[in-house]
């Protein structure tokens, strides 16, 4: 299984040199990095190639890497039924540079895009309509990005005097609370202070 | 006589209708009672799941997944089971693994049934529905039998499973698979030759099995378009390689087709539900690793270990080495897959939730155009959607 997933990694990148920048198969998963302004030309090379055929597309979604230069990751997984195999492939950008559209290679990536461009704010170029999608209408920001607070900005209440459903600053009897659990233990030295006296 | 003009005219369907399935607020462009476009809204039961699941730990996210496809909650944990378990590297025990496998297909039952009897609903027939939801709550108390609870269970962990079958739910678990396959007659025999159901069904939301490919459709909506794809013989997880169960595919892709692969993976369900029963083996059903598996309560009376490796798991839980994966499974609408990536610590990066219903609605307008309004019911109602999974 992954000597033929390397095969199809190896593949890929001799087929397109100048855009898939490496491929590396980790889990038992194939991922390819291209350049963001290739593509669309990297996904419809895997759709159409006889020895891809990735001839569905099964998620796109971003990730958020605030410390990175582009932060933003745009993940596409691709599904080959001919060749039972998966393939995914990954670009990054940052809030002002646009990806190339993809709903001209597949027609599912339309609300997928919309997705990333609701929760991450990824702007994506020649999409027909890239409005948001999941949250409410009027809403502001890019609540799945790092630095958007979970518990949000505002929130909503009905007004019975106003007779509507009304906007608040968002107001917590508790403050929020975010336990740091990563351990201290294993970040002891191995080494008590004071110890080195019984060597000595 | 005068001059009239025609013009297109749009028209709300819900969000509060009952044939929406839900939250659906759907726009449609109407020339007279032909759709020209339908524009769905989604997001009205959107609650930032994958946003929550960021901040918590990997065993705290499980719930989650429950509340996701409401429907099948058992087939999503899994998918995250999954993803987690590749993380990690650990293998499952095989009884937990049939266990999975076993409520897996009774969790595409009780999907089934809702599906098709409420499609039925909405499209006139309120028989099937009554009978369906009797077995369906069958089928709940199998869920609280062996989780504690009829729909969110979280009985799926990383590791394998939280419990062992309470004494005596295989022999009731066989006795219904025994009793099941005379109820799909009696509501096969209210719908499937129903003169008024064909009419409203057959060559109703057609869709070619290309147009499937490139809209994504995945699960019973493909197989419909005769495609033999199912990811439990493709890409087996768990124990499918060593069952024997058959793939239905329908010939035409429209709603009538779509129905007719239902029927036919309940009846499928059945044998694969009997032989996880029969081949099941003994031994543990959660592995051997008190890192990620809680140690049981007898023992933490005893073991002064036990009792500190269940305090650190239920309060920071266990750290899933940095890396990504993708794990999918053959959840009763379709391929439901969770990419999930981990940093290292205790809390997942990002988990990304793939849900089917998703693409099969955005793949409504290209089902329902040229169609009667009418006809939109029967394809929401065919294509098997619920808005806890599309909203997230």
């Amino acid at each position: 299984m992954d000597e033929a997933l390397e095969e199809l990694g190896e593949y890929v990148l001799g087929a397109l040199p100048e855009m898939v920048s490496g491929a590396e198969v980790a889990h038992g998963e194939l991922t390819i990095e291209v350049n963001w302004d290739a593509i669309v030309t990297v996904l419809t090379f895997l759709r159409d190639d006889t020895n891809c055929q990735f001839r569905q597309l099964i998620d796109i979604c971003g990730v958020d890497y605030p410390g990175r230069e582009r932060r933003f990751e745009v993940v596409y997984h691709l599904l080959s039924l001919r060749q039972n195999q998966r393939i995914r492939v990954k670009l990054s950008t940052d809030e002002s540079t646009p990806v190339p559209s993809a709903t001209g290679v597949f027609s599912a990536a339309g609300w997928w895009e919309r997705e990333a461009w609701d929760l991450y704010g990824i702007l994506f170029s020649g999409h027909p309509d890239l409005r948001r999608i999941l949250t409410d209408y009027g809403f502001e920001g890019h609540p799945l990005r790092k630095d958007f607070p979970l518990t949000g900005h505002v929130e909503v209440r009905y007004d019975d005097e106003q007779k509507r459903v009304v906007y608040e600053p968002v107001k917590l009897t508790q403050e929020f609370r975010s336990f740091d659990f990563l351990s201290p233990w294993e970040g002891m030295p191995s080494t008590l202070p004071g110890d080195e006296k019984a060597e000595g | 006589m005068a001059e009239t003009r025609l013009q297109n005219f749009t028209m709300n369907f819900g969000p509060q209708h009952p044939a929406a399935h839900g939250v659906l607020r759907l726009v449609l462009e109407m020339d007279g009672e032909v759709i020209r476009r339908a524009d769905p809204h989604i997001g009205l039961l959107h609650r930032g799941t994958e946003k929550l699941i960021e901040y918590k730990t990997y065993l705290q996210a499980i719930p989650y997944f429950d509340r996701l496809d409401y429907v099948a909650p058992m087939n999503q944990e899994h998918a995250f089971a999954l993803a987690v378990e590749r993380l990690l590297g650990v293998e499952v025990p095989l009884r937990a693994q049939y266990i999975r496998v076993l409520f897996s297909e009774i969790s595409r039952l009780l999907n089934h049934i809702l599906s098709i009897t409420t499609m039925a609903l909405d499209l006139g027939a309120m028989t099937p529905l009554l009978w369906g939801f009797e077995e369906r709550e069958k089928l709940m108390e199998f869920y609280e039998r062996v989780s504690g609870a009829r729909m969110h269970a979280a009985y799926f962990r990383p590791g394998g499973v939280h419990q062992d079958l309470p004494d005596g739910l295989a022999d009731d678990i066989m006795a219904f698979a025994d009793a099941f396959p005379a109820h799909i007659d009696d509501i096969e025999g209210l719908l499937t030759e129903n003169r008024i159901f064909k009419q409203r069904t057959v060559d109703i939301g057609t869709i070619s099995a290309e147009d499937a490919f490139d809209w994504g459709f995945t699960g019973p909506n493909l197989r419909a378009c005769d495609v033999a794809w199912d990811l439990r013989k493709a890409q087996p997880y768990d124990v499918y390689d060593r069952l024997d169960f058959d793939i239905p595919v329908g010939k035409n892709g429209d709603c009538y087709a779509r129905y007719l692969v239902r029927i036919e993976e309940m009846r499928q369900c059945v044998p694969i539900m009997k032989q996880c029963l029969n081949d099941m083996p003994g031994g543990p059903v959660m592995v051997d690793d008190h890192k990620i598996a809680p140690p049981r309560r007898a023992e933490m009376k005893r073991s002064m270990e036990a009792l500190i490796h269940h305090f650190k798991l239920y309060t920071e839980g266990y750290h899933v080495p940095a890396g990504e994966c993708y794990a999918a499974v053959e959840a009763p609408k379709g391929e439901f897959g969770v990419y999930l990536v981990s940093d290292g610590t205790n809390r997942p990066y990002r988990c990304k939730i793939r849900a089917p219903s998703f693409a099969f609605l955005q793949g409504l307008d290209h089902l329902a155009k040229g169609h009667m309004l009418a006809d939109v019911v029967a394809i929401i109602g065919s294509l098997d959607i619920v808005f806890g999974e599309i909203d997230r």
